[in-house]
């Protein structure tokens, strides 16, 4: 399962990160290396395993409908880019 | 379809925050719902009850163990980068509700309910390119419930969601809002040329936010694909947006992209296992919804179907309905049932106390039906007593009978050949004279009474 | 000015503390003067707090008047820079949280607050806990104290080499793959790694969220297990925390190791091991045996699948975690013609290249079409590795291995080769996978001088177990008690 160079465009697209010339072979050249490596995984017969997804079995972890204080909203907005009349702002969405 | 149902939990379903509705932006907000760094999330336990109540009400199954995801996908409204849903095991699935559309019971199916966050909402500047968000919003409990591709017109379509915001608001889980977005819908709409077996592809309306809009839109959709058709086009799977000036659903094509949700169980999340005592206890204290009460109404207060159906299918017409002729025992619950029937938006709006002493000046003969009538009508305006506008109007009925009978005597005089048809034996013609005396006596004389003054003049 | 207080364990300033010998603020005053004067040689440090270390030994003060003291109060610690503390910016090592001051305490954070220990500032680390070298922090690399051509290991390489310079009196540390027990190991500290759920991952910032594990690094193992007992046990804000109480971590120090079964698990001691790592772990092995400890030669068959199942586990939580990095509500936000381009110029310039690596590769293991080859295949894998552990635990208390295939290596040896640096945490990376504790001792020096650490791993909630034998282990040896050349 070789990476193409469109399927990392593809990719960096899905992960919005925008590549630089240079880095497009580069990635693709240490996404390959790195993928050769991980395909070992095939190699091992899981039928039948059940995924682990949490190594505790812990179930049904709740927390009661109570409201609780939150940030006020200077707090809120005090790391924030860019900021107006108690909102965050970004470059319109078309 | 897929209905986006927001619960009415005092707090967010991964964190403490308000969930009310109209709050300053981000007033309503902390590091969990605002996806800062670090925060972890943890699931309100109302929000599953109130997921599983839906999920009960609506003859699912649901599953015993549910597990929440990630579905990734940027946009500035989704703090986190992803929303935290449910995939691959939903909380319930397999479920239906039965509608009726013209007299003929349809089952609807239902695919699935699951339970997500709601994201934020965006307000866009008009007059520079920005956009402001407010991420009060984000992390309010959602159930969202999907059905099957059963429904066959848009008055199935409005009837069936119809169903569901009734059912919300029976269990008391849902305020039922569309225009404020607590209720909203998607709808999928495709055609099927007769004789082919395969549904043609479809479009994803979105943008309705009312029964009014759903109906509007479904029925321009298919006017349009089916036109598409007749020219020999294609219909072209794709979003579009009901856009309500111009009454048409508007294409979204080139405005979104293809979608790689990357779903996977979200690590920060335990399991949701739901035990049978919890589902059962859930079970026994549902409320009566409306299919029970419905048929409750027709053996308790011998009522038609159609009354009982009318009623319950407005849990606050039923609730109304029901403590009036509780309240009023003199009161027939059928003559009630009509009052709510004639005018059902008036009768759910005043209290039951009014409806029932309103309903009781009438019994009495005080006013009335037509006097009533207009005297509801004020007290929905007005919010003032019924005895009061009464009053104010100088609305009292004449139950006096030598006063009518003089009237009644000069109409007789002045309408000979109505007389004698009716002496010719046409009953029908009592209509006529009882019409008359009304008008006379402007709407005031009692109408029972004017029947007797002329048949015994007539006689 | 009284000396030597920095080169002190937890345990023997506390009691210096609670014997009036020294006071909490002295004692920060002489940590903050060491960090100015030394820590150029090293960048162990991101962020000094000088203000606030202040104000939290003035409380320790006040504590230990008052007769409140905890063995934390007044007690010099430095934090990873991955950990939140409210009104102190928090980096992870990155650009584009240069600025972040977050509005929200950690909860270790919190609870060591509460315990009076002081806060000299946030220690560096790979981007976002992504490396074993430290050399991918945006803030430059760390230097190995025993040797400054050296990395200390990542990705808490910050904390390692400044408990190892006696820059902090311990540290916190994350342990994702073996982040807490690698650079432990490469700077000759004590490095703990607790079971996954016993410490509170809330603000921890993600890397990957089932891996993650907050825990000391120490010049002790008293140390760790002081340090840990203060950060242990439930945390209702944390859905993933073990709803189970920690034991006295302290208690079975010094007791004897006679009987203990040690489990060596033969795939940790095949090719690629470095030949004096080899020798120095079999020589500890000997150690323990003579403390009377009995070898067993264990099994865990699917060792070989962890590094590739890490890489397909943690990478895709990772691009998930990282997703939030946006410019929208925090962070670096670089300009851009329109939205799209303002997500995709931010998490270009924002994320370094290891960090942003990570990501392309998670985001595509989680991709359609690829999501069942990938991330359930490595999740099936998982569930074989926990079963190799507990298979292992039923015939042993605990488990022995080397924690690294080599001792420190050079400054930019590997940085241009991602793969090879991800296989020096071939040793390390099971026990997150399986979710069980491990720690990191000193046992030995190669011959360059750099340290080696062995590692003992446990079963869940095993981390009595780990103290107990490393313990034993550290009386019966002094490679804890040499001090690098710093």
């Amino acid at each position: 399962m070789a990476l193409t160079r469109d399927e990392v465009l593809h990719v960096a697209n899905l992960a919005r990160l925008s590549l630089a010339p240079e880095e497009i072979e580069l990635f693709t050249r240490q996404l390959n290396d790195i993928l050769a490596y991980v395909s070992k995984l095939q190699e091992l017969d899981t039928a039948g395993v059940e995924p682990l997804a949490h190594v505790i079995p812990v179930f049904n972890v709740f927390r009661e409908d109570a409201v609780r204080e939150g940030l006020d909203r200077d707090a809120a907005l005090s790391n924030a880019p860019a900021r107006e009349e108690g909102a965050f702002v970004v470059p319109r969405i078309i | 379809m897929e209905v986006h149902a927001h619960l009415l939990t005092a707090s967010k379903i991964f964190c403490g925050c308000a969930t009310g509705f109209g709050a300053p932006p981000n007033t309503q907000v902390c590091e969990v719902c605002l996806g800062m760094p670090g925060s972890l999330p943890v699931l309100n336990h109302k929000a599953v009850e109130f997921a599983l109540k839906m999920a009960l009400a609506t003859n699912c199954r649901v599953n015993p163990e549910s597990v929440f995801a990630r579905k990734n996908y940027f946009y500035p409204d989704l703090p986190k980068g992803y929303q935290i849903s449910q995939y691959e095991l939903p909380l319930a699935e397999h479920g239906f509700l039965d509608i009726k559309v013209e007299g003929h019971a349809r089952r609807i199916g239902i695919t699935r309910i699951h339970m997500e966050e709601d994201a934020g909402k965006l307000i866009h500047s008009e007059s520079r390119p920005v956009s402001c968000v407010d991420f009060n919003r984000t992390g309010v409990p959602l159930i969202e419930i999907v059905s099957e591709p059963d429904m066959r017109t848009p008055e199935e379509a409005v009837e069936y969601l119809k169903g569901l915001r009734n059912i919300l608001l029976y269990l008391e889980i849902c305020d039922g809002n569309m225009e404020e977005g607590s209720l909203r819908c998607d709808a999928n709409i495709s055609l099927r040329p007769v004789g082919q077996t395969e549904l043609g592809a479809r479009a994803e309306l979105k943008n309705m936010n009312s029964f009014r809009f759903v109906k509007a839109a479904l029925e321009y959709e298919i006017k349009r694909q089916r036109a598409l058709l007749a020219a020999g086009r294609e219909i072209v799977q794709e979003t579009r947006l009901w856009d309500t000036a111009a009454n048409q659903t508007v294409s979204m094509r080139g405005k979104e992209e293809a979608h790689d949700y990357r779903y996977f169980p979200d690590p920060d999340l335990v399991p949701l296992r739901i035990e049978a005592d919890w589902l059962e206890s859930l079970r026994k204290n549902l409320p009566e919804l409306p299919a029970a009460r419905l048929n409750r109404f027709q053996a308790e207060f011998g009522l038609p179907e159609y009354d009982a159906e009318v009623l319950t299918s407005d849990k606050t017409r039923a609730d109304n309905f029901e403590a009036t002729v509780k309240d009023f025992p003199h009161l027939s619950p059928k003559q009630v049932s009509n009052w709510f029937l004639d005018d059902p938006t008036s009768m759910s709006t005043i209290t039951p106390a009014t409806s029932g002493s309103l309903l009781t000046l009438v019994e009495k003969g005080t006013i009335s039906r037509n006097q009533a009538k207009e005297v509801l009508k004020e007290v929905v305006a007005t919010g003032k007593d019924p005895e009061t506008i009464i009053k104010e109007k100088g609305l009292t009925q004449i139950s006096d009978a030598s006063a009518l009978e003089v009237a009644a005597q000069e109409i007789i005089n002045a309408n000979p050949k109505e007389a004698a048809d009716y002496r010719a034996g046409k009953t029908k013609v009592m209509g006529f004279f009882v019409g008359q005396l009304m008008k006379q006596t402007r709407g005031q004389a009692n109408p029972q009474l004017a029947n007797e003054i002329f048949q015994r003049l007539l006689g | 000015m009284r000396e030597g207080f920095h080169s002190l364990s937890i345990s023997r300033l506390a009691a210096r503390l609670a014997r009036g010998e020294v006071s909490a603020v002295e004692v920060t005053e002489a940590m903050l003067t060491r960090i100015k004067e030394r820590d150029g040689e090293l960048n162990t440090y991101i962020t000094v707090d000088e203000a606030g270390a202040r104000a939290m030994a003035q409380e320790a003060e006040a504590m230990l008047a008052r007769g409140e003291a905890t063995p934390l109060t007044g007690i010099p610690l430095a934090l990873k820079d991955v950990m939140v503390t409210r009104g102190l910016r928090t980096t992870c090592g990155s650009r584009i949280l240069a600025n972040f001051i977050p509005p929200y305490d950690a909860a270790v954070c919190a609870r060591l607050r509460q315990a009076g220990a002081v806060f000299l500032g946030k220690v560096n680390m790979d981007e976002f806990a992504m490396g074993s070298s430290t050399e991918n922090s945006a803030f430059g690399p760390s230097r190995n104290p025993w040797n400054r051509d050296y990395i200390p290991g990542g990705s808490s390489g910050g904390s390692a080499a400044a408990v190892a310079a006696d820059l902090c009196i311990a540290s916190l540390g994350s342990d994702t793959g073996g982040s807490i027990r690698q650079p432990a190991s490469l700077c000759g500290v004590v490095g703990l790694k607790p079971t996954y759920g016993r410490v509170s991952r809330y603000g921890l910032v993600a890397y990957a969220s089932s891996l993650d594990q907050i825990g000391p690094l120490t010049k002790e193992v008293r140390d760790a297990a002081i340090l840990l007992q203060a950060i242990a046990g439930h945390d209702p804000k944390d859905s993933t925390s073990a709803p189970v109480p920690a034991p006295d971590y302290q208690e079975r120090l010094g007791r004897e190791i006679k009987g203990m079964k040690i489990g060596v698990p033969r795939e940790f001691f095949g090719a690629g091991l470095d030949p004096e790592v080899a020798a120095a772990v079999k020589e500890a092995l000997q150690t323990l045996t003579g403390l009377g400890a009995e070898l067993i030669e264990v099994s865990l068959p699917h060792t070989e699948y962890a590094v590739a199942t890490y890489y397909v586990l943690a990478v895709a939580e990772a691009s998930s975690n990282l997703a939030r990095y946006d410019g929208v509500k925090y962070g670096l936000r670089a300009d851009g013609k329109n939205l799209l381009e303002v997500y995709a110029q931010t998490r270009a310039q924002g994320f370094g290249a290891e960090v942003r690596r990570r990501i392309m590769l998670g985001t595509y293991a989680l991709s359609a079409g690829y999501y069942e080859a990938y991330y359930k295949k490595a999740s099936q894998v998982r569930a074989l590795i926990r079963r190799d552990f507990e298979a292992a635990f039923r015939q042993c208390r605990v488990l022995a291995t080397p924690v690294a295939p080599t001792p420190a290596f050079r400054l930019g040896e590997k940085v241009d080769d991602p793969l090879t640096m991800y296989l020096s945490d071939i040793f390390t990376i099971s026990a997150n996978l399986g979710g069980i504790p491990g720690i990191s001792v000193p046992c030995g020096f190669s011959s360059r001088g750099l340290p080696i650490g062995l590692q003992l791993m446990g079963p869940v909630f095993g981390e009595a177990d780990l103290l107990q034998a490393a313990y034993a282990f550290e009386q019966a040896t002094d490679f804890h008690r040499r001090k690098p050349p710093f």
